[in-house]
């Protein structure tokens, strides 16, 4: 489902010009004999709000997914806050702890209540003692609207409940960086602007984000630049309203035309 | 740059992935390494380098003092392990209905025979012409069952113990759904009784106290009382299978069916039980391969069967004795490679199902 | 076709009843008639007679003078020990080789799959009659018996030092309990110290401190025995010391690798179940591969794995009967043995598979109700 107006909520204001937080030089991923990625080459800035879109297949999951780790790239750099990603353990626990992910379907631990799932990585990563992870949970699920849920086990929740849920685990983590992979694409669609409001509140607060989305109306609203990939590769990067109202190349041409109805 | 990395490069890579990723894995790849090559080395110096094969006499085989496999006793006694005491010069029909059974049974597993009509020209031919050829009669020379012995016999109670348990199985796990509650609980005792007494007790039951419920005068064969106490005990366990498949159904098909008018056994044997049944494929091969390492329990009510006759030929043998090792390995081969089949058939069969339903 | 549903049920009932009791008068009927042929009773009353064998292994002291049924209870406790042996080991084992399957490591990978592929491909009772054999053929007669360390291993199994009945070994015995219980509540504490303060206190090695400590003690207080029977070979056989059967060694040993293959295949089964978005979520918040196994992939893995694991413990119960086929004296040995003897060949039968059956109801009922505890909660 994708929303074609703007957001009735008034635009975030832009990031100041920050410092590069990630650096990424001459990527390349490959799945067996398959290329995911092709030479991607990018920079964030601290506080820098991103969108990444394009069709099915072109590399957008597998390019954030490489940012933590959940994927090993085989040639390139990647540098997240001044730590290169490389196979040592402890860069990438370093990143770990200062990158949070949200996914499409939500990967809640089932067999624990919602503050438990929040201070489960607290507790044993950060080593902080339990009332005060506790205490820092409940902050973020209050943050995102769904505190009094905190004893629920993530079965009993709707799935946009979940969602906000995860967000808010991954909040606890306090990162530097957000990443959302595809956040609202398994919701039920009264579900979808629960979350996207949740994920504009963040923006508004000055997170790093870099979200691979559908939803257009939230990156109108939010975004900094919005970035169009296609079979791997960038393809066109720009500000919203210059993306959307001059797209330079004829596959983002073709990609905006089938997802918006203008 | 579009160039995959060159083979070296990934085969260096491979080797740091899944052998040298970290320290503690690094030292297990070292030490497995060499527990492997040096109880590796030893196994093959018994089994291969210093071994006999072939036929040897045992006084060779004595000579070796455990240095090496007496295969020789392999050799000497294969068909004694194979056919039992089946008449010396007839046994190229045990080996031909071997042959044919397992002919039958991987005819079976083809999809073309999945239809109950040609099943049943498949396993009702086969059967008559295994029988033919393992008792005699037109123009073959009669071998009483007493003489039968070795493989054809293990293959026998394994698939007639599940061929023919599939229909009192079926029954069981219908029962065992019935919203009838007598026939509901004749199932469900009849199943747990039977799933929760080893298959030993079983045959134990059969092999002493049938004579005891036949009236006087009646004595059946020992052989078929083991089959017999096989179909049933096996009865129970495909029930179980059965009842999962059934269960799995989505509730719709029966809804769609009795909207057809269709009555109950019409339903069941159209819609309900194909289905069903198809869904339960894998399961029932695995249950088949535990059903066919089973039948080597007969041994235990002296039924010569294919371990029996393994056991006899070289543990009797006072002048082999000592060489029960090759036997057992043997018999521990010829086990494996019809299970190990069978298993990953039943692999194969699940991936391609479940695409199937898929799709 | 039917006046009504229900006559149709009630129809179908009564002809299964019919045809039920129709089979059962007909077996019944040439059941008396032959017992009476052969002069046999029905009945239990036999088992209070003298039993006239003796049983070569048992926990509870047994004679020829016994009756029958304390020789039926001799093999039901021969028979549940050698099981509960061999589930705990299998499980172990099975867990073991269950991870091996999964680890990184492909050398390791490889080997378990060896193993379980292997073994699960063979019948238990010829791995079995390949154990015993071994055992009693491999290894030599008593009088030349292999010493290895304090053991002697000869053909009538391992024989091994064993201390003096004293209570001081008694009060040891219960010292270990003991440890175990205060090693359970320690890990425990220090959890909730981590929980209030973030602080972990170390639980290896007081746990084994208390170990070695708490049994030390209670022996020394209960009067510091030392002596130990020493087995010394005399005649045809060890004097003293405590001798391990080939008998045991063969059923326990291969009980226990036989279903530890099994238990493998169902513990990857179980951890492969856990939805690959619980791994990634895992590893996006930072934990380490022991943690993530720990905290979020075993509790879900455990779930999956309960029911398939209950009956393979049902299985090892009911694989251990095969103890006939080597001369264990369990329960279908013993009473297989009186039922030879006796002629009572309906009511050993009887017994045998009641006994069965009762183990078998615990066994489930136990582990439905471990089962149901840990569900998952859901709408």
């Amino acid at each position: 489902m994708t929303s074609t107006k703007a957001s009735a909520v008034a635009p975030v204001p832009s990031a100041e010009a920050g410092d590069t937080i990630i650096s990424i030089r001459g990527l390349n991923k490959w799945f067996g004999k398959y290329q995911a990625l092709r030479d991607i080459s990018l920079d964030v800035r601290r506080g820098e709000r991103i969108v990444i879109c394009g069709p099915s297949g072109s590399g957008k999951s597998t390019l954030i997914r490489c940012l933590n780790r959940l994927e090993a790239h085989q040639s390139g750099s990647v540098e997240v806050d001044g730590v290169e990603l490389n196979d040592s353990l402890k860069h990438i626990g370093a990143v770990r702890s200062e990158v949070g992910m949200v996914f499409q379907h939500f990967n809640l631990f089932p067999h624990l209540t919602v503050l438990e799932n929040c201070v489960l990585a607290p507790i044993w990563v950060k080593k902080q003692p339990r009332a005060e992870a506790e205490a820092t949970a409940r902050r973020f699920l209050e943050r995102v609207h769904i505190g009094d849920q905190a004893a629920k086990y993530p079965g009993q929740l709707s799935g946009g409940q979940q969602q906000r849920v995860a967000i808010a685990r991954a909040l606890c983590m306090s990162p530097r960086i957000m990443l959302f992979d595809e956040p609202t694409s398994a919701l039920d669609p009264e579900m979808v602007k629960e979350v996207l409001d949740t994920m504009i509140a963040l923006a508004r607060d000055g997170m790093t984000m870099l979200c691979v989305t559908h939803e257009m109306g939230f990156a109108r609203a939010v975004a900094d630049r919005v970035i169009f990939m296609d079979r791997g590769e960038i393809v066109e990067q720009a500000p919203p309203n210059e993306f959307f109202a001059h797209p330079k190349s004829e596959r983002t041409r073709r990609f905006l035309d089938q997802i918006l109805d203008r | 740059m579009t160039s995959t990395p060159s083979t070296t490069v990934r085969a260096q890579r491979w080797l740091r992935e899944n052998l040298f990723s970290s320290p503690a894995n690094a030292a297990t790849s070292l030490l497995l390494l060499a527990l492997a090559i040096w109880l590796g080395s030893k196994f093959f110096n018994w089994a291969v380098l210093n071994a006999i094969w072939g036929q040897a006499p045992v006084t060779t085989c004595n000579a070796l003092a455990g240095q090496g496999a007496c295969w020789a006793v392999v050799a000497d006694k294969w068909r004694q392990m194979l056919f039992g005491i089946y008449p010396r010069d007839e046994q190229w029909r045990p080996m031909l209905a071997v042959v044919l059974f397992c002919a039958v049974l991987v005819l079976s597993a083809l999809r073309w025979f999945w239809h109950s009509r040609r099943l049943a020209v498949l396993w009702v031919g086969g059967s008559a012409v295994c029988a033919w050829l393992m008792a005699g009669g037109l123009g073959l020379a009669s071998v009483p069952t007493s003489l039968w012995g070795g493989l054809p016999i293990t293959l026998m109670l394994a698939v007639y113990g599940t061929l023919l348990a599939f229909p009192l199985g079926i029954a069981l796990a219908l029962g065992r759904r019935s919203h009838m509650p007598i026939v509901r609980a004749v199932s469900v005792v009849y199943i747990e009784l039977v799933r929760g007494v080893p298959l030993v007790t079983v045959l134990f039951m059969a092999s002493i106290m049938f004579a005891l419920f036949m009236p006087e005068g009646i004595s059946i064969d020992k052989l078929l009382r083991a089959q017999i106490a096989i179909i049933l005990f096996n009865a129970a366990y495909i029930a179980e299978v059965v009842r999962a498949g059934l269960q799995a159904l989505p509730r719709g098909q029966i809804e769609a069916a009795e909207a057809l008018g269709l009555g109950y056994w019409q339903m069941h044997r159209l819609v309900v039980l194909p289905q069903a049944l198809k869904v339960t494929i894998p399961a029932q091969v695995n249950s088949f391969i535990d059903n066919f390492k089973d039948t080597s329990l007969v041994i235990i009510v002296s039924i010569f069967d294919f371990l029996y006759a393994v056991k006899q030929a070289v543990v009797s043998d006072l002048d082999w004795r000592h060489f029960f090792v090759e036997g057992y390995l043997f018999a521990m081969a010829v086990y494996w490679i019809f299970c190990f089949a069978m298993s990953r058939y039943s692999q194969w069969l699940e991936k391609h199902l479940s695409r199937e339903l898929r799709s | 076709m039917w006046a009504s549903e229900r006559l149709r049920r009630i129809v179908y009932q009564l002809a299964l009843l019919l045809l039920v009791a129709a089979v059962a008068g007909y077996a019944a009927h040439n059941l008396v008639h032959n017992l009476q042929s052969r002069s046999i009773t029905i009945g239990f009353g036999y088992l209070t007679q003298e039993s006239g064998f003796d049983i070569s292994e048992k926990l509870v002291a047994f004679d020829p003078s016994h009756s029958y049924a304390r020789a039926f209870f001799v093999g039901l406790l021969n028979t549940l020990f050698v099981s509960a042996c061999a589930i705990v080991v299998a499980t172990l084992l099975g867990l073991a080789v269950g991870i091996a399957r999964l680890s990184p490591n492909w050398l390791l990978r490889k080997l378990a799959t060896g193993y379980v592929e292997t073994v699960r491909n063979v019948p238990l009772i010829l791995q079995l009659l390949m154990w015993y054999g071994m055992l009693t053929e491999l290894l030599p007669p008593v009088a030349e018996a292999l010493h290895l360390g304090p053991a002697y291993l000869s053909q009538r199994g391992v024989t091994l030092p064993w201390p003096e009945a004293h209570n001081g070994w008694r009060a040891a015995l219960l010292g270990i309990a003991a440890a175990a219980i205060f090693s359970l509540m320690w890990s425990r504490w220090t959890q909730a110290v981590q929980m209030r303060t973030g602080k972990r206190l170390p639980v290896a090695w007081p746990s084994l401190l208390v170990f070695v400590l708490l049994p030390s003690i209670a022996w020394a207080a209960m009067g510091a025995p030392t002596d130990w029977s020493q087995p010394v070979l005399a005649g045809f056989d060890f004097e003293g010391g405590k001798t391990v059967s080939p008998e045991f060694i063969a059923l326990f040993a291969g009980l226990s690798i036989y279903t530890a293959a099994f238990i493998a295949e169902i513990v990857r089964g179980g951890i492969q179940a856990v939805p690959r978005g619980q791994i990634d979520a895992a590893d996006a918040l930072g934990l380490s591969r022991a943690q993530r196994l720990r905290l979020v992939v075993l509790p879900q893995a455990l779930r999956v794995i309960i029911p398939p694991l209950t009956s393979q413990y049902l299985n090892l119960t009911k694989n251990s009967s095969l103890a006939v086929a080597i001369g264990y004296p369990d329960l279908v040995s013993v009473s297989n043995t009186s039922l030879n003897q006796t002629g009572q060949a309906i009511e050993a039968i009887a017994l045998m598979m009641a006994v069965y059956l009762a183990i078998s109801l615990a066994i489930s009922g136990l582990m439905n109700w471990y089962n149901f505890r840990v569900r998952l909660v859901e709408r």
